[in-house]
C-alpha cells in the first residue's frame, strides 16, 4: 500500500515490496478503541450505475492509458496532476480543492470480492457486504449501526426510499423532500392510533414522523439539485441530536456510450453534492467522514461507442476533516495487456471492503478487525487502516 | 385473509366503486383470461409519436458534433474556455421543443396505463401487463425514450400477456424502446460491411468516429429477460450473442436508407450485422440476417434456465417476497411443459393452493395503491398531470426504473417511513375530492371477510366522512395484499 506523494511511473515492482510490509503494519490497530463514536458522522455516498474510476482519477501518466483510450489525455490538460501519474477529473472542482487542503483521498485500484460485470448483482454486493447476490437481506451499513455502542444514533438514508445498505434490525429511515401538501394534525394523529396494532407500519410511522420533525421546513421539493441536496444532507446531520450515519445515492454512472459528456454531467453533480455537504457541515466537519464508493470499474479500453463497458477495477474516494488526505492509495497494477484482469478491467488490488470497513471503524472507534469480520463477513482480509489523523 | 379478499386485492387491483360487482373467486380469475382485452377502444385513438424518438436522437448527435468542432475550434486558437457542458445548455430550439413533447407524450401514456387500470374489469390481467412490463423494463430516462416506452408496453407486452413468452422476448426486447435504451442501436458488427468500407475511406480520410461491440443488450437480456443472472451463461456468451444482435437497430442517417423496418418500427440492417456463424451455450446459429438473433432468443426463452427464472419472479409476484418453493417448481414445470404458454401458466397460478395463504402476502407497491385507491374512492377523472405527478412523489413513475431489472418486487424496497409518509400525504388529498358515501360498507365490501376490527373502528370514529376515506386509504388492509 503506498501513498503517492511523488513518483514516476513506472512502478509495480516498487510498489509491490511496500505493500506487504504497509499492509501488515496498517492493519495494527494505531489508536486505543474506547474513544466515543457519539459525536462522529458518517456518510456514505453509493454512486450507482459503475462509475469509471479510470476517469474519476485517470491514470494519465501511465503508458497503457494512451494507447487504452488515444486521446482521452486531451480531458484533463487543466486538472489536478498527482504524481505524474495520476489527475483528477476536472469537473471535481471542490473534491480536488479539499484534496489540496489534505482533506479527500483517494483509493485506486480497488473492488469488492464481486467478480462478474452485473450492476444489481454488484450493488447488492456492496450493499449488503455479502460474498453472494441476495444471500444477505440487510445491509453492511445497518450492521454498522448496530456496532456502534451506547445509545443507537440515528441512522438516515437521504432518498426517496430505504437503500439495501440500510435495511436491517437496526432502527434507520430514510427522508426525501416531497412537494406535497403537509397533511393535517389530526390526520397524523388518527393514523398514529390506526397503526397502533400493526408492528410493521407502527415502527415505520413512528421512525417517519421523527424525521419529519428532524428535517422540519425546507423549500425543496426533491433531490435532483445535488447542491440542496448536499446542504439537505449536511443540515440533517450536523447537529447533535441529528443523524449520525447517513447515506445518498447518486444514479446514472453507467456510460456504454458517449461517455465524456455522461461523465461529466454526473462528475460536475458528485462535486456539488460533496462541496455543499462539506461547507454545510461547518465545525461538524471535522467530525466527519464521506466514503463515496460505486459498485464496479468500468473496462480499461474504450469502447465502440466512446464508452466503457461493465469492469472490475475502480477509484473510491473519501472526504473528511478529520482524514489524513492528499495523497491516492494504490498499489498500482498497470495498464500492460497482461496487467489487465481477464485482459480488459483494471486489476482490482485494494479490497474495496477492506477501506470501507477500516476508514468507517477508525473513524467510529470501533476495532477496525471486528468491523471487517461484522460488516463484511468470510473475507480472508485485513481492514485498511491509517486513514485519519488520529 | 379471506379467498374473496385474496382474488380482489392479491390478484388484481382492488373493488373498483364505479364498477359492476363481480364475484370475487378463483372462478372469475380463470374468466378473466377469456374476457381480457389486448387493445381496448381507449388505445385507438393514441397518436403514436415513436418516430420522433430516431429524430431526437441524430438531433442530438448533430448537436454533439457541433459542440465537438466548436471545442476543437477553439482549443486551436486558444481563446478561451470550452463551451459549457450541461445537458441542456444551447439545446437548439427544435431539440428543446422535441423534449417538451416528449415529456406530455410519457405523461399521456403514463395516464392510459393508468386509467387501463382502474376501469379494468380484468385487473389480474392488467396487473400481469404491469409485471411484464417491468420484467422488461425501459426507461424514459434516456433521450428520445419518451416516445417509445408506452409503445413498449402496449404493443410489444399487452398483446402477448397471454400468449407466448418467446413471442413476448422477442416483441419486446428487440422493440426501438429496449433497442435505444439498451444502446443497442449504436452497436456494430467489428465486420461488418458497414466497417470494412470504413476502414478503406480512412486510409484516405480523416479519421471517423468510432464504431462498435455494445455488449448491453445481450447481457441483460441473459440476465434479466431471460437464464437470470447465474443461469449458466458467460462473457464469451455475452459477445457471440451481441454479435448476433448486431443489425437490430432504430432509423438513422448512417443507414443510408438500407435495412428492413419491422412491424416494431425497428430496423434490422445487414450492412452493420455481424457476419458469420455463433455459437452460444454450446450451440451454433448459422443463420443469416434478422433470423439469427430471433432464433437465439427462441432458444432462450425454452431454456430450463428461464423456466426457473420467471417462476420465481412469478411466484415472488404472488405469494410472498419468499415464495414456497413448491409453487415455483409448479409454475416451473407448467412453463416448459407448455413450451411457455402464459395463458397456461396464468391457469396453474390461479389453481395453486400456495397462492391462497391467509396472511397478507406482498406490501402493495405504489403504483399498485394508487390504482386501488383510486378504484375503491371512485375519483377516476383526476388529470393525467395530477396522478403522474403522484406517482412520481410516491416513488414509483411509470417506466422509470432505476435500472434495467425493474422496480424491485420486495418489501424492504417499498416498506419505508418516507415512503408510508408520502401514501399519508396523498390519501389525505385524494380524500378531499372524492365521493364520500358508505366508507364503512366500501371498506367491508373492498376486504370481504378481511377488514380487521381496529380498521372497522378507526372508520366508524372518524370525524368526518373525508377523514374516514382517507384513512381507509392508508389502513393496514390496504397497504398489503
Amino acid at each position: 500500500m503506498t501513498n503517492f506523494k511523488t513518483f514516476t511511473a513506472n512502478r509495480r515492482s516498487i510498489l509491490g515490496g511496500t505493500l506487504a510490509l504497509g499492509f501488515g503494519a496498517m492493519a495494527m490497530p494505531r489508536i486505543a478503541f474506547a474513544q466515543s463514536g457519539g459525536s462522529k458522522n458518517l456518510l456514505f455516498v453509493l454512486l450507482r450505475g459503475a462509475a469509471d474510476g479510470m476517469e474519476m482519477l485517470a491514470p494519465i501518466g501511465d503508458p497503457g492509458f494512451d494507447r487504452l483510450r488515444p486521446e482521452w489525455n486531451e480531458r484533463f490538460a487543466d486538472s489536478r496532476k498527482i504524481g505524474g501519474l495520476f489527475a483528477i477529473h476536472p469537473a471535481l472542482e471542490q473534491v480536488s480543492s479539499a484534496y489540496g487542503a489534505g482533506e479527500a483521498l483517494f483509493v485506486h485500484a480497488t473492488a469488492t470480492s464481486y467478480r462478474e460485470r452485473s450492476h444489481f448483482d454488484g450493488q447488492n454486493l456492496l450493499e449488503t457486504g455479502g460474498m453472494e447476490p441476495y444471500a444477505s437481506r440487510d445491509g453492511w451499513m445497518n450492521r454498522l449501526v448496530g456496532m456502534i455502542p451506547g445509545e443507537t444514533p440515528r441512522a438516515l438514508a437521504v432518498a426517496p426510499a430505504l437503500p439495501l445498505a440500510m435495511r436491517g434490525s437496526a432502527p434507520t429511515s430514510s427522508y426525501a423532500p416531497s412537494n406535497l401538501p403537509d397533511p393535517s394534525e389530526a390526520f397524523l394523529d388518527r393514523v398514529s392510533s390506526l397503526y397502533a396494532d400493526d408492528d410493521q407500519l407502527a415502527g415505520l410511522w413512528q421512525s417517519a414522523l421523527e424525521t419529519q420533525a428532524m428535517a422540519g421546513e425546507n423549500s425543496l421539493r426533491n433531490l435532483r439539485d445535488a447542491r440542496a441536496a448536499g446542504e439537505l444532507t449536511a443540515s440533517l446531520m450536523r447537529d447533535e441530536d441529528g443523524a449520525k450515519i447517513g447515506m445518498i445515492e447518486l444514479g446514472g454512472w453507467d456510460s456504454h456510450a458517449g461517455q465524456a459528456g455522461q461523465f461529466s454531467r454526473m462528475a460536475t453533480r458528485l462535486d456539488a453534492l460533496l462541496g455543499a455537504y462539506r461547507a454545510s457541515m461547518g465545525e461538524s466537519w471535522n467530525d466527519t467522514l464521506v466514503l463515496v464508493a460505486t459498485e464496479f470499474g468500468r473496462t480499461a479500453r474504450v469502447n465502440g461507442t466512446n464508452g466503457t463497458d461493465h469492469g472490475t477495477g475502480g477509484a473510491a474516494l473519501l472526504l473528511g476533516g478529520n482524514l489524513s488526505g492528499g495523497r491516492i492509495i494504490a498499489d498500482w497494477p498497470g495498464l500492460r495487456e497482461g496487467d489487465l484482469f481477464e485482459g480488459r478491467d483494471l486489476m482490482p488490488t485494494t479490497p474495496l471492503e477492506s477501506v470501507l470497513a477500516g476508514a468507517a471503524a477508525e473513524h467510529l472507534g470501533l476495532d477496525p478487525q471486528a468491523a471487517l469480520a461484522t460488516l463484511f463477513p468470510g473475507r480472508n482480509i485485513a481492514p485498511l487502516t491509517g486513514l485519519s489523523k488520529g | 385473509m379471506s379467498r374473496a379478499s385474496i382474488a380482489l386485492n392479491r390478484f388484481g387491483y382492488g373493488v373498483r366503486t364505479n364498477g359492476a360487482a363481480r364475484p370475487a373467486s378463483a372462478a372469475d380469475l380463470l374468466n378473466q383470461i377469456e374476457r381480457f382485452d389486448p387493445s381496448p377502444a381507449i388505445l385507438n385513438g393514441r397518436e403514436d409519436t415513436s418516430a420522433l424518438a430516431g429524430q431526437i436522437i441524430e438531433q442530438l448527435r448533430t448537436q454533439r458534433r457541433q459542440r465537438r468542432e466548436l471545442e476543437q475550434s477553439m482549443a486551436a486558437s486558444e481563446t478561451g474556455k470550452s463551451p459549457a457542458r450541461g445537458r441542456d445548455s444551447n439545446l437548439p430550439p427544435e431539440l428543446r421543443a422535441a423534449m417538451v413533447t416528449g415529456h406530455q407524450t410519457v405523461r399521456r401514456d403514463a395516464g392510459l396505463r393508468l386509467q387501463m387500470a382502474v376501469q379494468s374489469d380484468t385487473p389480474l390481467i392488467e396487473r400481469l401487463v404491469h409485471f411484464w412490463s417491468n420484467h422488461f423494463s425501459v426507461s424514459y430516462g434516456k433521450p428520445g425514450m419518451s416516445h417509445q416506452v408506452g409503445n413498449h408496453e402496449f404493443h410489444a407486452i399487452r398483446p402477448h400477456v397471454l400468449g407466448k413468452f418467446s413471442d413476448m422476448l422477442k416483441a419486446a426486447a428487440l422493440h426501438p424502446a429496449m433497442l435505444i435504451y439498451l444502446d443497442q442501436y449504436r452497436s456494430v458488427g467489428p465486420d461488418a460491411p458497414f466497417q470494412q468500407r470504413r476502414r478503406e475511406r480512412q486510409r484516405t480520410q480523416n479519421p471517423t468516429p468510432q464504431y462498435g461491440l455494445n455488449e448491453n443488450l445481450a447481457r441483460e437480456i441473459f440476465e434479466l429477460h431471460t437464464l437470470g443472472v447465474d443461469g449458466g451463461y458467460n462473457q464469451a456468451d455475452v459477445i457471440e450473442f451481441a454479435q448476433a444482435l448486431t443489425g437490430w437497430t432504430v432509423e438513422n442517417r448512417r443507414l443510408r436508407g438500407t435495412g428492413t423496418v419491422q412491424q416494431s418500427g425497428a430496423i434490422f440492417a445487414d450492412m452493420i450485422h455481424e457476419p458469420g456463424t455463433r455459437r452460444i451455450l454450446g450451440k451454433s446459429y448459422s443463420q443469416e440476417s434478422a433470423d439469427q438473433a430471433l432464433t437465439i432468443l427462441d432458444e432462450l426463452a425454452s431454456h430450463p434456465s428461464t423456466a426457473r427464472f420467471i417462476a420465481t419472479k412469478l411466484a415472488r409476484h404472488f405469494s410472498g417476497d419468499d415464495p414456497e418453493p413448491s409453487l415455483i417448481a409448479r409454475l416451473e414445470q407448467d412453463f416448459q411443459s407448455s413450451g411457455g404458454d402464459l395463458a397456461s401458466l396464468t391457469r396453474t397460478l390461479i389453481n395453486a393452493p400456495e397462492a391462497w395463504t391467509g396472511g397478507s402476502a406482498k406490501f402493495r407497491q405504489p403504483f399498485e395503491w394508487l390504482v386501488s385507491a383510486i378504484r375503491i374512492t371512485g375519483a377516476e377523472d383526476l388529470s393525467d398531470r395530477r396522478t403522474f405527478g403522484a406517482l412520481q412523489q410516491l416513488g414509483q413513475s411509470p417506466w422509470r426504473a432505476p435500472s434495467p431489472a425493474g422496480y424491485d418486487d420486495l418489501a424492504g424496497s417499498w416498506a419505508g417511513p418516507d415512503a408510508l409518509f408520502r401514501r399519508i400525504e396523498v390519501a389525505e388529498r385524494f380524500a378531499r375530492n372524492a365521493p364520500l358515501d358508505d366508507v364503512v360498507g366500501r371498506a367491508e365490501n373492498a376486504f370481504p371477510g378481511a377488514l380487521s376490527g381496529p380498521t372497522k373502528l378507526a372508520l366508524q370514529r372518524a370525524e368526518s366522512s373525508a377523514q374516514a376515506l382517507a384513512l381507509l386509504l392508508v389502513s393496514p388492509e390496504m397497504m398489503r395484499r
